[in-house]
């Protein structure tokens, strides 16, 4: 997995909110064309890294480098090269609800400027096509759209511009386990077509279990176990305890892997 | 630390006989979106050009990462079908497969040269659904009103009070401030037209029934119609999006008990209030022009208030002030009841809100002016 270095490299973090401390040193690099899955307990900062590694917050201490420039203190055209190369799926979907299902998925091509009108359909029909959602529901406003739907059309935007660097914030959350395993395929799918970085936050073990090929664990405040699932589980925490091996835990673990 | 290095170089086109002597193109270097960027226009028209060779050999092996963008460029460029020779990796066929089987986008919806008719009906049968609900709403309004006459315990009273505080109280120094203005500038011009004809002590009646009738209601109404009924109109419309109303609906609580109630009481009295605030303050401002500007002092002013401008004034703006305070209510909850759960629909009935409040309190200006035409003024 370690080939082309870190794409995004946390060094040294330190988030606080007033006197709340939420992430105490805490390092971590993703590699290039690795899943990483990023799991800890509501309130254990999983957001608050994701939204770090988007420059969308900043950190109190320590710096965050993406596709090795850091995210501050550099020009516009830089951050905004870099950006492109970046694609992010918001747990909500975040679909411009003034705008229509086709004019989501084209905003960001047509902000480039360099694709014309008629490249820009091909390949918005393409992205729709990729994620199964049906051409004619293209003229079609994010307010008629049912969740699952919102979640595919999301992605479809977050690979508008083929990424390099897909962030995915709770994928699967609030999808039934159909659309979810649907949800994972597509993944799965677009990693052998693309050489695709992920980091996806979630709570679901069983698109964690799919997908990931290394695994960071946040809780009290640190990282408190980061590497591939066996590795991971084997780490005597009670989160870890609770999270990958209690009830529900074993019984997903038992049909995926043989442990 | 390992430095992570960029899409490399972007795709190269090599002309090349093959063995046997059949043309061959050899595409090499990366075919993304990224690496193509400003070359894609120009590579377009280049590639369309090789296409129209039907003998020529396009060989793909050779491409380090092609995306959807570059898959794109060719297909568009061999004009939506495989090129007879064509060398390909698995999974460059596998992104081809998709591209073959992607169904052509529908077409645009042809032009309805009827559309002014149908614009006029649809906006004739919007304004009748706004006029019925409105009314329903009042209706219903007039039902939980007895109801809690009847039930006493049951009346929201920490709801009314803070809405008593928030358009009221908190309209306090907006009011004045545009009060005292509007005072001090129609004092400055009326005097300057009165010192003409030497009817200096015009300027209290002028004042007197112009800003109690008139200025002060209206001027009141039009800023809590901006102020209140826009902030009233957002509030119910994010709590639609955040799906509070509906929580609220499942609890058994009915939003015209619990939201629209409060704020109409509230308004209706506050409005009075606020409409009287403001005409005092407005006086006062015209007071002190007509001290600057024709030297009449502040208790002759005040002496003689009472003689010029009938009290029967007052009732009518502090009437009108009520009036309008509960229809400003009512409309801008039945604009916040209305909308939906998006962003654009919550703009838009946040300005339809605050323009038909503005407007119709005009309306109800006007027809006050009518009904008591012959009331208070000698």
């Amino acid at each position: 997995m370690e080939n082309g270095g870190c794409v995004i490299e946390v060094e040294g973090l330190h988030t606080r909110f007033g006197n709340h401390v939420v992430h105490e040193d805490i390092d971590l690099c993703v590699y290039h064309g690795e899943v990483l899955g990023l799991v800890g307990g509501s309130g254990s900062g999983k957001t608050a890294l994701m939204r770090q590694m988007l420059g969308l917050e900043r950190p109190t201490h320590g710096s965050i480098r993406v596709f090795g420039q850091s995210l501050y203190g550099h020009n516009r055209k830089q951050l905004r090269a870099m950006r492109n190369r970046c694609g992010v799926l918001f747990q909500k979907g975040a679909l411009f609800s003034a705008l229509s299902v086709y004019d989501n998925i084209a905003l960001p091509m047509r902000e480039l400027r360099t694709l014309d009108e008629d490249m820009i359909r091909r390949l918005v029909m393409l992205k729709l096509k990729m994620v199964d959602i049906d051409a004619r529901h293209a003229d079609k406003m994010p307010a008629e759209l049912s969740g699952g739907m919102i979640k595919r059309i999301a992605l479809a935007r977050a690979m508008a511009l083929d990424p390099e660097l897909l962030l995915l914030d709770e994928p699967t959350a609030g999808l039934d386990p159909e659309l979810s395993d649907g949800f994972v395929k597509l993944i799965q799918t677009m990693r052998t077509e693309l050489t695709l970085t992920i980091v996806m936050a979630t709570h679901d073990l069983d698109t964690l279990v799919a997908l990931s090929d290394r695994i960071a664990v946040l809780a009290d405040q640190r990282m408190v176990a980061l590497g591939p699932l066996k590795e991971v589980i084997n780490r005597n925490h009670p989160f870890i305890a609770n999270f990958f091996l209690g009830e529900r835990g074993k019984r997903t673990l038992a049909n995926h892997v043989d442990i | 630390m390992a430095e992570y290095r960029g899409n490399g170089s972007s795709l190269v086109l090599r002309r090349v006989t093959a063995e046997g002597g059949a043309p061959r193109l050899v595409l090499s270097g990366s075919c993304t979106l990224s690496a193509l960027g400003q070359r894609l226009q120009p590579l377009s028209a280049k590639l369309a050009e090789y296409a129209t060779d039907p003998a020529l050999q396009w060989d793909l092996t050779e491409i380090a990462q092609m995306d959807n963008a570059g898959a794109v460029l060719l297909w568009r460029a061999w004009g939506e079908r495989r090129p007879q020779h064509l060398l390909l990796r698995p999974e460059q066929e596998k992104a081809l497969n998709l591209l073959e089987m992607m169904s052509p986008p529908p077409p645009p919806a042809s032009r309805d040269w009827l559309w002014p008719v149908t614009a006029l009906g649809k906006a004739v049968f919007l304004l009748w659904e706004h006029l019925t609900s409105m009314v329903i709403l009042s209706g219903q309004l007039l039902l939980d009103a007895l109801y809690l006459a009847v039930h006493p315990g049951r009346i929201p009273w920490r709801e009314i009070s803070a809405n008593l505080y928030r358009t009221g109280a908190q309209a306090l120094g907006i009011t004045a401030l545009v009060g005292f203005l509007i005072g001090v500038v129609l004092s400055f011009l009326s005097s300057r037209q009165l010192q003409m004809f030497g009817a200096d002590i015009f300027i209290i009646n002028i004042l007197g029934i112009s800003i109690i009738r008139e200025l002060g209601p209206l001027l009141a109404a039009i800023l809590v119609a901006g102020r209140s009924g826009s902030s009233m109109t957002a509030q119910l419309g994010v709590m639609r999006v955040t799906e509070e109303l509906d929580a609220l609906t499942v609890m058994g609580i009915p939003h015209s008990l619990r939201l629209v109630l409060p704020k109409v009481m509230a308004l209706g009295i506050a409005m009075p209030l606020v409409v009287l605030w403001t005409s005092a303050i407005a006086l006062a401002g015209g007071m002190v022009v007509a001290e600057i500007q024709l030297g009449l002092g502040y208790q002759f002013f005040l002496s003689k208030l009472p003689d010029s401008v009938p009290i029967a004034n007052l009732w009518l703006g502090l009437g009108k002030g009520m009036v309008c305070g509960m229809v400003i209510a009512l409309i801008s909850c039945h604009f916040g009841l209305r909308i939906k759960s998006n962003t654009e629909s919550l703009g838009e009935g946040t300005t339809n809100s605050v323009v038909t409040a503005i407007t119709v309190v005009i309306i109800i200006d006007a027809i006050f002016a009518i009904i008591f035409s012959d009331v208070g003024i000698k």
